[in-house]
């Protein structure tokens, strides 16, 4: 073997793996708050790359107008839950968070889309885009079944990234799209060639996990999220409401989803079903990490990244089958490790 | 008299199999107030309904105010706070972490005061401030639940057995703490097998059976009771000495 190809392989696969990683510590985060299999987070993905490189290209995201739709759902369901105690704060907190809000985004994005913006205006519009559709998102399909099941709500879960998808198709077409480079450039370290937007891949990936790691670990609410993921009826006597935990994850999960979009759709092109693979891959790393630990997921990640990288380019027909078949000895570990399934408490 | 707990006619049923028929009871302020009984009489289901960890039917009044229509976490931010048996502590986090969280819904400023404050009653929780909450003995588990309901400043205090399983000269201990509670105007409704240690620290008791209160009344008056003291007081001191 070559050990230029080789470098060249691991250099791609760390790449991809840092983006399966961001995408497998924010699947890991809602599962533990919320007991949500995250389906979506590729359509979150989807939706990030495709609003920017529509934003980039001046047309108008449809996902702009969906935000405001869902969030108007949302004040429906704040209304409907709270409606025999209804009283004037309630209302204007609901209606500023869930209907101006994304109003005077829309607002926002039509007036710029129509004059092709610079880059850091789109990735801002983008982010806060699927940001408040992740947010409204929990609001509508999840907080009201938030006492069910793993199952049921792994089936709500099923549900949305269909209808996301669906709606993916509406708003971008079937075409695939790509957006411009963050940071263009390049240079070379030997071998390696190494571009703008791999190294912004690799810095934002970083960054991101260690804001991760310094806001559950010093933040009172980091530290709240952390407990309701430990400890739910604890969390819920210590008068932190289940709803913000699942909110901020839900929040967090969907910039997480987005900014992975924006990071690769200057590398590689985008369609509106493309998101599920690589959601499906962070999922990967995420179970090898057995859905708990993240240091595990995100190496788990970079393991995923490689091996695909390796795979593509020995045997690219069968590269997602490689991927995937990493599970097998994983899961068949783990089932040998721990016998019981825990029962689910609440 | 209006009682800062007020539980009036109360039905908490699993299904259909009734688990608790019927009660009421009183918590003053600045009292302890006592439930006694057997495993399995209800006590727990009682005190988790009144909590809003489950539905009850009657009704249920905190400083005044109908609890009907709130959940778990408006209770908790109205200072009503409840030490479950399980203690559902944080584990993964160390002593301080769940110390803080304990404050959520408290100001910062004040936290800092509740958090010495805790520190003072239970020095031992200020040794191990670092340690994982997962790793301490029962007795330490038991004061750091105690601890982290403190820190969300309740006006009345709800123990959920919090003497099971732990050595004498520790339930000592965590009785003492429940009389300076007491002292330093916070209410305790406190919810025991271990009869003759509870009725002694308790200004009123309830003794239930089978989902139904059968006795209340002043403790020490429950404590002199012959019933009580044949089928309680006891029974538990064989108990004890099995333990």
């Amino acid at each position: 073997m070559n050990t230029t190809i080789m470098l060249f392989l691991v250099q791609d696969g760390i790449t991809n793996g840092a983006i399966y990683a961001l995408l497998g510590l924010a699947l890991v985060l809602v599962f533990a708050v919320t007991r949500v299999i995250l389906i979506p987070q590729g359509e979150f993905v989807t939706y990030g790359a495709l609003t920017y490189a529509s934003l980039a290209a001046g047309q108008m995201p449809g996902t702009a107008k969906l935000a405001l739709a869902l969030g108007i759902g949302a004040f429906g369901f704040d209304l409907f839950v709270a409606r025999k105690a209804l009283h004037a704060r309630l209302i204007v907190r609901s209606l500023i968070t869930n209907v101006v809000l994304p109003a005077i985004v829309l607002a926002l994005t039509l007036y710029f889309a129509a004059q092709k913006p610079p880059v850091a205006v789109c990735i801002a519009l983008s982010l806060v885009i699927v940001a408040m559709i992740g947010l409204y998102l929990y609001r509508i399909a999840f907080q009201p079944l938030a006492h069910t099941s793993v199952l049921v709500l792994l089936i709500a879960s099923v549900g949305v990234h269909l209808a996301l998808q669906g709606l993916g198709l509406l708003f971008f077409g079937a075409e695939g799209q790509r957006g411009p480079t963050v940071l263009s450039g390049a240079f070379t370290a030997g071998a390696l060639r190494f571009t703008g937007q791999s190294i912004t891949v690799y810095a934002i990936t970083i960054a991101f996990i260690v804001g991760l790691w310094l806001f559950f670990g010093l933040t009172l609410y980091g530290k709240a999220l952390r407990a309701t993921a430990v400890n739910r009826l604890g969390a819920r006597l210590a008068g932190i409401r289940t709803t913000l935990s699942g909110q901020i994850a839900f929040l967090l999960a969907s910039v997480i989803g987005a900014l992975s979009g924006i990071l690769i759709v200057p590398i590689t092109t985008l369609y509106y079903d493309s998101g599920f693979l690589i959601g499906l891959k962070g999922f990967v790393a995420a179970i090898i990490g057995g859905l708990v630990s993240y240091p595990l997921t995100a190496v788990a990640a970079l393991v995923v990244g490689i091996v695909e990288a390796f795979s593509s380019f020995y045997a690219s027909n069968y590269k997602e089958v490689i991927v995937f078949m990493l599970l097998i000895p994983v899961l068949l570990l783990r089932s040998l490790a721990a016998p019981a399934v825990e029962e689910e408490k609440d | 008299m209006s009682a800062l707990l007020s539980v009036t006619d109360a039905h908490v049923a699993y299904g259909k199999v009734e688990a608790v028929r019927s009660v009421s009871l009183e918590v003053g302020a600045n009292e302890i107030v006592t439930i006694v009984g057997a495993n399995g009489a209800g006590k727990t289901t009682l005190l988790s309904a009144i909590m809003g960890i489950l539905p009850l039917k009657g009704r249920v009044a905190f400083a005044g105010q109908d609890l009907a229509r709130l959940d778990i976490e408006d209770r908790v931010a109205m200072g009503l706070g409840l030490v479950p048996e399980h203690r559902e502590l944080f584990v993964t986090m160390n002593v301080e972490d769940n110390l803080e969280l304990g404050a959520f819904r408290i100001e910062r400023s004040r936290a800092k005061a509740s958090m010495e404050r805790v520190y003072t009653l239970f020095p031992r929780l200020k040794e191990r401030r670092k340690q994982l909450a997962g790793t301490l003995s029962g007795g330490e588990q038991q004061m750091l639940a105690m601890g982290r309901a403190l820190m969300g400043e309740p006006k009345l205090l709800m123990l959920d057995e919090p003497s099971l399983g732990l050595a004498p000269i520790i339930v000592a201990d965590i009785f003492r703490i429940v009389t300076e509670l007491r002292a330093a105007g916070v209410s305790v409704l406190l919810v025991e097998q271990n009869a003759q240690a509870a009725l002694k620290i308790a200004d009123q008791a309830y003794v239930m059976e089978l989902g139904e209160f059968v006795l209340s009344g002043k403790a020490s008056d429950i404590a002199a009771n012959e019933r009580v003291a044949a089928s309680y007081l006891g029974f538990q001191h064989e108990g004890e000495s099995v333990i």
